[in-house]
């Protein structure tokens, strides 16, 4: 794969298909001083490490809008060092760490330590999300400019985990962030509507005696905050859409033309309720695995573009947190590692995305909502070296509980996946080759 | 028969006779001076109670005792659990003990499913959460088939044509869950008589029909089950009056009128006496509510005795 005397910063990527728009095209890539410095075919690697990527999709490093790195505060679940071990694995060359931390990321102070742990780690960029409210509260907001104006740079303001319920300070939130081109990512979730709620109500709620999470509950908050998002002229994110009747709202937006983006998690492009059916917690997630048909209509909405983006959501969380009754167990599960293997599966071997549809579904499109410069620009000459290759043919493994993530809540173990990231590259520099950290 | 009872749903026709078969044969033996069989000595039941309930556990114990196996009462308040000792320690504790038969009540739905990953021995549910109480419905059924079919000649037989009416607070009711699949599968036809409120949403996948309106079921029931209702519903706006939902859910003499001669009124207990059920239904000829108590020792018997392929019991030759 390389020779001994070669330069590590600079490398050839030999016959890797360049996803991108238009027509497929297998070029030779050269990197070399952190960004792209050629695109053909038949360059000369003299001096460069040189990758076969032949059968290799060569992706823009992918951008992660939705990441629990839980430091500080759980260290006993990931660090920003494990996590991002995790996403560089997983193909991203950058994450947006949310907030839900211990202390909250509401303050300039710990988004600067987010900010400089990512830094010191070294496997991705790490990007804080601040918090809207104080202590995720919901009832004063935090100092946003402030955090904008941070050595972090914050952007993306959300109270994940928790939904900003109060109207009128949603309202205040889109309409403050206006001043610095932030965005207000919102868990769109009723309070009232999901009190003590377990499962997505439907049948199998019903059946399993596990208290409903009505759809409407997400939907409700999603209609309102599109209409205060269009009022005030400001842009709304909306987290981990999970229900067929959000994406009808968020598509009545867009076709207003309004400001509003949305996302998507792997798992709730695979997974259905059924699952719960074991109250196996591994299952148990915020906002909970819906239908079937629900699942194949975000699968639509991500292909038409009115789910913007693939967010992972991965949500590590230790193994006693899970290994108890369903009622009891924690919110959530780790997905950095299986993401692009998840939407190969749901998206691209089902025919619904090409690979020029998920860079653009997986790294140009959350880098933009992110407002993160040097992420997510297709692969061009002058680009950004971020780089992700893919081997979509490699046989399908099952999915391992272990990774790279400090914890193994991932529901996907033991499923069989196509698919494998072999190489990542953070602006020239692999972090990882081989499948393996570099 | 499965390894394990959880659900009703794990009972196939069959197994839901055997087990009503035995309970009958097993009432026989009740009714003899001395009750206790040899089956199960050597044996060791567990009773894993996380929510009090000293109705159902001591229905269990005298179950366990009257087939002569070693009851060991575990009860989490006071005990290791109150600690903060999860689920799984617990079991992997009784697992340590050599429990053979582990019977759990708890507050969460799912518990008894979680715990039967955790242990060998075979798990009974007992009452897990809002989720599922088989061997309620498995003594209301056998009180159900003794009432009306008889105890001679029911042997073998279903309860097929039936109409039972199930009445309250659905959404929360292990007890509804567990009757709507034992009751279908032996046979019978099963309604829901609720405020829409205390349904659950997708109820209409379930194998039975809802009705809103209790007097219009009556005329036509051979069996009606009240459900306790809990006064905390009421803060949850599930309805807005222990009055109003008396007046419209209620079984008084009034109503119990309507009912056909031969029809009887079961409850599971505890009763709410002038909630959901007047005094005047409850000790009424018709009541079913004693019985079931008492038959409840021996369905739990039947069900310790399959799981556990304790030895023959004595012929009975009565």
């Amino acid at each position: 794969m390389s020779t001994a005397s070669a330069d590590r910063t600079s490398w050839l990527i030999r016959g890797a298909e360049v996803a991108g728009p238009g027509s497929r095209r297998v070029a030779d890539l050269l990197l070399a001083g952190g960004t792209i410095t050629a695109i053909d075919t038949g360059l000369s690697g003299a001096g460069a490490h040189v990758v076969d990527a032949a059968g290799l999709i060569a992706l823009p490093g992918l951008v992660d809008l939705h990441t629990h790195l839980r430091e500080p505060g759980r260290e006993d679940a990931e660090t920003v060092e494990t996590g991002t071990r995790a996403a560089a694995l997983g193909g991203y060359t950058a994450v947006h760490a949310m907030a839900n931390t211990e202390p909250v990321a509401d303050t300039a102070g710990v988004v600067e330590q987010v900010w400089r742990l990512g830094q010191a780690a070294g496997y991705c960029d790490v990007q804080p999300v601040g918090a809207v409210t104080v202590g995720l509260a919901g009832t004063s907001l935090a100092e946003l400019g402030t955090m904008a104006d941070s050595a972090a740079r914050v952007r993306v303001f959300s109270d994940d985990g928790r939904c900003v319920a109060d109207p009128l300070l949603m309202r205040r939130a889109l309409e403050y962030v206006k001043a610095f081109d932030g965005v207000i990512a919102q868990h769109a979730q009723d309070p009232r509507l999901t009190e003590d709620a377990q499962l997505n109500e439907g049948e199998i709620s019903g059946r399993l005696g596990l208290a409903g999470w009505p759809a409407v509950a997400e939907e409700a908050i999603i209609a309102r905050d599109c209409l205060l998002a269009a009022h005030v002229g400001s842009t709304l994110h909306v987290c981990h859409v999970s229900t067929a009747g959000s994406v009808e709202i968020i598509r009545w937006a867009k076709s207003k033309g309004w400001p509003v983006t949305a996302e998507v998690t792997p798992h709730h492009l695979l997974l259905t309720d059924e699952l719960a059916v074991g109250y196996d917690p591994v299952f148990k997630v915020n906002p909970p695995l819906r239908t079937a048909a629900d699942v194949a209509e975000l699968r639509r909405a991500l292909a038409d573009g009115t789910i913007d983006c693939v967010a992972t959501d991965h949500a590590p969380h230790p193994v006693e947190a899970k290994e108890t009754e369903w009622s009891q167990a924690a919110f959530g599960m780790i997905g950095l590692e299986t993401a692009l293997r998840v939407v190969q599966q749901a998206m691209v071997d089902t025919g619904l995305l090409d690979w020029a549809g998920v860079a653009d579904r997986m790294s140009v499109r959350p880098a933009r909502i992110g407002r993160l410069t040097g992420h997510g620009a297709p692969i061009a000459v002058g680009g950004p070296a971020n780089l992700t290759l893919y081997d979509p043919a490699a046989p399908a493994e099952t999915v391992s509980q272990v990774g790279a993530s400090k914890s193994r809540n991932t529901p996907f173990a033991g499923m069989p996946m196509p698919g494998r990231v072999v190489a990542t590259f953070l602006r020239g520099t692999p972090t990882v080759l081989d499948g393996k950290l570099a | 028969m499965k390894r394990h009872l959880i659900s009703a749903a794990d009972l196939s026709r069959g197994d839901a006779l055997l087990i009503l078969d035995t309970t009958e044969e097993l009432a026989r033996i009740a009714d003899r001076p001395i009750k206790k069989l040899p089956t199960l000595r050597g044996r060791t039941v567990v009773n894993l109670f996380f929510e009090d309930s000293t109705r159902t556990r001591i229905s269990f114990e005298a179950a366990a005792k009257r087939l002569s196996a070693d009851v060991i009462n575990f009860s989490a308040k006071g005990s290791s659990v109150a600690k903060g000792e999860s689920l799984k320690d617990t079991a992997l504790t009784l697992e340590a003990m050599g429990a053979d038969a582990v019977v759990i009540r708890h507050s969460a739905s799912g518990a008894a499913h979680r715990l039967s990953g955790w242990v060998q021995g075979s798990v009974v549910n007992a009452g897990d959460g809002t989720h599922e109480h088989p061997t309620q419905a498995l003594l209301d059924a056998f009180t159900i088939r003794h009432r009306l079919k008889g105890s001679q000649g029911s042997q073998g037989s279903g309860l097929d044509g039936l109409r039972v009416t199930i009445v309250g607070d659905v959404l929360h009711s292990r007890v509804a869950r567990s009757n709507v699949l034992l009751l279908s599968t032996l046979g019978a036809e099963v309604t829901l008589t609720a405020p829409p409120t205390l349904l659950p949403l997708a109820v209409d996948t379930w194998p039975c029909s809802v009705s809103y309106d209790l007097d219009s079921e009556l005329p036509k029931s051979d069996v009606v089950m009240m459900l306790r209702v809990q006064q905390e519903r009421m803060s949850a706006a599930y309805f807005p009056s222990v009055r109003e939902y008396r007046r419209r859910y209620g079984l008084d003499a009034t109503r119990m009128a309507r009912l056909p001669d031969h029809a009887i009124v079961m409850h599971p207990g505890p009763m709410n006496r002038g909630v959901e059920i007047a005094a005047e239904v409850a000790d009424s000829p018709r009541s079913t509510i004693v019985e079931q108590v008492a038959n409840g020792v021996t369905t739990r018997m039947a069900v310790l005795y399959l799981l556990l392929g304790g030895t023959e019991f004595p012929a009975v030759t009565s």
